[in-house]
């Protein structure tokens, strides 16, 4: 019983180490940032989809596009009577012509390194 | 003592279902998730585009005897334009869709030791020949090689993991490894924006122009061609491509191994 009090010294050390990440952490996180539209964007109103769906599930959409232009030859992508080239680069780049205000700022704050851009391109912003 | 451990049990027991039906619930709610949006993606729809060209089998005529090196620099230029194809100043890293080799070259069995005066310095235009039995796409681990319904043999890039399977399989040489980035090679002016780059460490090769026939244009080196190159479909019997094949005898690159090339030659 004698070891009482190194125990709990010991205790309170590593309960300090453990949870440093956390009040060392406290209060920096910044908050979502927010895709900016561009012009020609804001103008269109409406994507292809819906914009919780396009913000929820645009990288299986593109999954779908890729997979079924390449391996079918099916490239248009038909919706609500709607006929899309399914593009990256030709179709959703033509509208969001700002890939760093709109991809690249989410993609960023989630860590996501998607390497669409090694081969597609997109178009070169004016800085 | 006994009845403390018996307790225990009976309420591990329960605890044990109690977690395990709420994962399953956990489960079958994000079932119904994928259920739903399975449902919601039912209502688009693929297809092709109204103006594409198609085809039972793709194929090409090259009529040697309208030739040039003019021509074939021209039909080069294009092809490497419209695809954004790097030139890179190191022949090692050099990346080749379409390109000119002499008779002896083209045609290794047919090397005749007193041949036609013409076929010893005439450019013969080669490229992928689309074969019918495609070793690339058998040696392929990934399938990113693979055949389209209409012959023509295609490269998935999403798909390459650069091993070169397909380069060694292939007999005619027609793959290019990237061992650079090929950006660094493209002039900004020459760059196709409609059309992707390549990413270093992938294979690329012609793809006969599967993205021009997709909107009803011919393939770029046949509309450079001045009628050098005749494209069309193999498998009708009406076709120009046919007609002229009937009426011209035409050999085809290493035919004994057995790839049966789409690819014909008049000499």
């Amino acid at each position: 019983m004698s070891d009482k009090p190194k125990i709990i010294i010991g205790l309170i050390i590593f309960v300090a180490v453990f949870t440093f990440p956390f009040w060392y952490n406290h209060g920096a996180a910044s908050s979502a940032p927010e895709p900016l539209l561009s012009d020609k964007a804001k103008e269109a109103k409406h994507c292809v989809r819906d914009t919780d769906f396009m913000r929820k599930e645009h990288m299986q959409l593109l999954d779908g596009w890729r997979d079924r232009t390449v391996r079918d030859a099916q490239r248009v992508y038909e919706i609500e009577g709607k006929e899309y080239m399914a593009s990256l680069s030709n179709t959703c780049m033509e509208c969001h012509s700002n890939k760093a205000d709109f991809c690249d700022r989410c993609h960023e704050y989630a860590s996501v390194d998607p390497y669409c851009w090694d081969c597609h391109t997109y178009p070169k912003e004016k800085k | 003592m006994e009845n403390k451990r018996r307790s225990f049990l009976k309420f591990a027991g329960v605890s044990v279902l109690g977690l395990g039906s709420l994962s399953l619930l956990d489960g079958l709610t994000s079932d119904d998730v994928n259920a739903s949006s399975g449902k919601a993606s039912a209502e688009a729809t693929y297809k092709k585009t109204a103006n594409a060209l198609t085809a039972k089998r793709w194929g090409m005529v090259v009529d040697t005897r309208k030739l040039n090196d003019r021509i074939c620099k021209k039909m080069e230029k294009a092809c490497h334009e419209a695809h954004n194809v790097p030139d890179h100043e190191n022949k090692n890293h050099e990346i080749k869709w379409i390109w000119e080799a002499h008779y002896n070259h083209v045609f290794p069995g047919k090397n005749d030791e007193f041949l036609q005066e013409r076929l010893k310095e005439l450019p013969i235009p080669v490229l992928c020949n689309h074969c019918a039995n495609p070793p690339c796409v058998q040696a392929c681990p990934t399938q990113a090689t693979f055949q389209r319904e209409d012959g023509i043999v295609l490269m998935d890039f999403h798909r390459c993991i650069g091993c070169r399977f397909c380069m060694a399989a292939c007999p005619y040489g027609s793959r290019s490894f990237n061992f650079r980035d090929p950006r660094e090679a493209i002039k900004p002016e020459n760059e196709n924006k409609e059309f992707p780059t390549r990413t270093k460490g992938v294979v690329e090769k012609c793809n006969f122009c599967a993205e021009r026939l997709a909107v009803g244009k011919q393939p770029a080196c046949v509309e450079v061609s001045k009628g050098a190159l005749i494209f069309g479909d193999l498998g009708d019997p009406q076709s120009e491509i046919r007609q002229v094949l009937k009426d011209n005898y035409a050999i085809r690159r290493k035919q004994n191994l057995g790839t049966n090339p789409s690819v014909y030659y008049l000499v």
